[in-house]
């Protein structure tokens, strides 16, 4: 059976994500001969002495005059372990409103380094944003080892300089891999230049690192999404709650708790098209059915009766503002979807803003402008059921809509109760 | 149990999702449904999504008037069977109203006047949600689509300001005129789709499979010989060993050379192809580089 991995890959511009891509994809066989033909065609045009790999995810007629990514680019490949969907993001500040809608997905994030410049802002700024994603797993591609004579001592200066920066974030998973890109080093194979390191290649590290125990498996939480009753002669008293797990396990016969009414009841059978099921985890979109009959409609929370999530109208959250025509500040309605729960909400304030490269937090600021983040306390019209972010990222997030222009302003991570 | 989750049960499971999502903060969604073999697989995951209810929104069939006879059959049986409404919407009928006219030449495809079809149709019945069974491994515009694709009151997408679209929470608010394009296969290949088609047991066309038809070579692509497309001179038809790998306007859509007369065998090609689908199959997107961004902002599929 293969496992599906989610990766992103950012970094600065020219470190070679695009070249890092096509190489994956064309080593795993993913590069389709009319798809090479057409980058081909498409490069001498542009006058380019060779291929420019960077074209078959630059897919947007903008992102191909300008040479820039704009917006995040979703690719496919598969080796017999895995299967793969890459979100090659953009590194420019001003679209780090694409680059998280990549990542927040992501099982693991690669942020590449050019040997020769070492860590910039950039890098720095793309492993904090991965840090506050809380993607489980953070790959430093040292690429361009070829222009440093696959120098062991570069390589370990620069996993001495971020990983003096890594200490102040919250990672769980670091791995530095050497490579080039261009040349192929330590991207399927491991690299006879670089015998010095120990390390496995980046795609046996995709293929191996370990992560089904990233997801949450103890927290039990189902967002209902839809009652289904069917009205027909068969199903006649048939009442179903679909949705999909969140965190946790569900089992028949458990006993639950529906929030917000805070009845209880027991877990009759857990339902799939495919016929019952003895349980049911996160991420599995079942139907629940259960024992007595009681009141429970879209965005209410099933649970555990020994273990709810918070429920609470006033939440603290790190926010990264994602609008460019309008602030965040104290005062701001706006509404909220959290889970399958829409309310609308109020900013009560704005605690600080993080400088995303220094970590320093500003106390004084009162607004988050376009691509900033920082502490915010919400008020909500409804009680929200939610664990922490950093306990599962399904019950502890929400984005933040304009009521006037439909736009997705905001998103958040929850950090607790106020 | 052992909490592993295959990346078809994984992929399933999303889709899913976000079909439930669509069909409760919707109003009037609508599946579009081509025949082909991915609305075929969004079809089925609608079904499992309400089951044992039957699906909540109807589906709509573009219809360009040049499908094959297999396609019309597959899609009446199907829709029976669910129980659900059908909405065909002809492209001939607009073109007898005259609100369209008809390319001329025997180069002449009805692909392009689908656009304006499918726009007017979701208008006339207001349907607020459009579900396509696009993929984003397709084409390179659509590898930057998002699940949720917001188009304004001219249908219109503008691929340099799209939402950001976190997590798994989709944001369909719009205002009365526009609509959504929902995308619920957008992580699937067209491996995977086979895959599952191998796994549920699911039926699709036979055109899909190998067969003996009458094709010619046109612009590096086979071509059927049908009532909608004239031969040209020095196009010789003969017949050949060929199956479909996409299907749409006959016009349009070539035929691959092809011996896989099984799931299975199809499953190995497709492994093996070293062409993607519709760099193999595809005259419209072979008008020019960006044919398909342009095609995506006026409102196209
Ligand atoms: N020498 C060398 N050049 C590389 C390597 N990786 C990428 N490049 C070059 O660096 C430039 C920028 O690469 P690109 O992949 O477009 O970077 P992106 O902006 O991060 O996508 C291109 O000219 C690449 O050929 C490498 O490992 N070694
Ligand atoms: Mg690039």
């Amino acid at each position: 059976m293969s496992e599906l991995l989610r990766f992103a890959t950012a970094g600065s511009v020219d470190d070679g994500k695009s070249t890092l891509i096509g190489r994956l994809l064309f080593d795993s066989k993913s590069i389709f001969e009319d798809q090479m033909a057409s980058v081909a065609d498409a490069s001498e045009r542009m006058g380019l002495e060779g291929p420019n790999l960077a074209l078959l995810t630059d897919g947007l007629r903008a992102e191909r005059e300008q040479g820039i990514t704009i917006d995040v680019a979703y690719r496919y490949f598969a080796t017999p372990k895995r299967k793969f969907i890459i979100a090659d993001t953009p590194g420019h500040v001003q679209y780090t409103r694409n680059m998280v809608t990549g990542a927040s997905t992501a099982d693991l994030a690669i942020v590449l380094i050019d040997a020769r410049k070492g860590v910039l802002e950039q890098s720095r700024r793309h492993a904090f944003i991965a840090s506050l994603l809380r993607i489980p797993h953070l790959v430093i591609a040292v690429n361009k080892m070829d222009l440093v004579d696959y120098s062991e001592d570069r390589f370990n200066e620069i996993v001495e300089e971020f990983g003096s920066f890594a200490a102040k974030l919250d990672i769980s998973d670091l791995t530095f891999i050497p490579l080039s890109a261009l040349n192929g080093d330590n991207v399927v194979g491991r690299s006879e230049h670089m015998t010095w390191f120990e390390g496995s290649s980046l795609l046996h590290h995709l293929e191996t690192v370990h992560i089904a125990s990233d997801r949450n498996l103890i927290d039990a939480r189902f967002p209902v999404q839809c009652v289904l009753r069917p009205h027909t002669d068969e199903f006649h008293d048939y009442r179903g709650y679909a949705g999909r797990v969140a965190s946790g396990v569900f089992r028949a016969g458990d006993e639950v708790m529906v929030l917000p009414s805070g009845f209880t009841t027991k877990i009759k059978r857990i339902e799939t098209f495919d016929g019952a099921v003895d349980g049911a985890f996160a991420p599995m979109s079942v139907t629940l059915l259960l024992e007595d009959e009681i009141d429970i409609s879209r965005g209410d929370m099933i649970c555990r009766p020994q273990n709810q999530p918070t429920s609470a109208q006033d939440i603290d959250a790190m926010v990264c503002w994602l609008a460019d025509e309008t602030v965040l500040s104290a005062g701001s309605k706006l509404s909220i979807k959290h889970t399958t729960r829409t309310a609308r909400a109020i900013v009560k304030d704005v605690k600080y803003r993080l400088d995303i490269n220094s970590l320093h937090r500003d106390e004084a600021a009162e607004t988050l402008q376009l691509n900033e983040m920082g502490r915010v306390s919400i008020r909500t019209t409804l009680p929200l059921f939610f664990d922490e972010y950093r306990r599962s990222r399904e019950t502890g997030s929400f984005i933040l809509i304009d009521e006037a222009t439909n736009a997705t302003v905001g998103a958040g991570m929850i950090l607790g109760e106020t | 149990m052992n909490y592993e989750l295959s990346h078809l049960k994984t992929l399933e499971s999303e889709s899913i999702h976000i079909i439930r999502e669509v069909a409760a903060e919707f109003e009037r969604p609508v599946l579009l449904f081509s025949g082909g073999k991915d609305s075929i697989v969004m079809l089925r995951l609608a079904e499992k999504a309400f089951w044992p209810a039957k699906i909540p929104f109807p589906v709509m069939h573009i219809d360009t008037g040049h499908n094959f006879e297999e396609v019309y059959e597959y899609r009446d049986r199907r829709v029976a069977e669910l129980g659900i409404k059908l909405v065909v919407a002809s492209v001939q009928d607009s073109i007898d109203s005259g609100k369209q006219v008809e390319q001329k030449g025997p180069r002449a495809s009805r692909n392009q006047l689908q656009t304006m079809t499918l726009l007017d149709a979701l208008e006339e019945h207001g349907f607020d949600a459009a579900f396509g069974g696009a993929r984003r491994d397709e084409e390179k515009a659509r590898s930057k689509e998002r699940v949720y694709s917001f188009r304004d009151e001219f249908g219109q997408w503008d691929p340099k300001n799209q939402r950001p679209e976190l997590w798994s929470l989709y944001n369909g608010r719009h205002l009365r005129g526009e609509h959504i394009r929902i995308f619920p296969l957008s992580n699937w290949t067209e491996l995977d789709i086979w895959q599952y088609i191998a796994e549920d047991g699911i039926e699709v066309p036979n055109i899909y499979y190998a067969h003996e038809r009458e094709v010619f070579e046109r612009d590096g692509m086979l071509l059927a010989v049908t009532e909608f497309v004239t031969v040209m001179e020095g196009e010789k038809p003969e017949t050949r060993t060929v199956r479909f790998r996409t299907v749409g306007d006959a016009s349009c859509t070539g035929a691959v050379e092809s011996d896989a007369r099984t799931v299975q065998e199809v499953i190995d090609e497709v492994s093996a192809t070293r062409v993607t689908e519709r760099g193999a199959t595809r005259a419209d997107d072979r008008a020019s580089e960006a044919a398909m961004e342009d095609r995506k902002r006026q409102g196209y599929f």
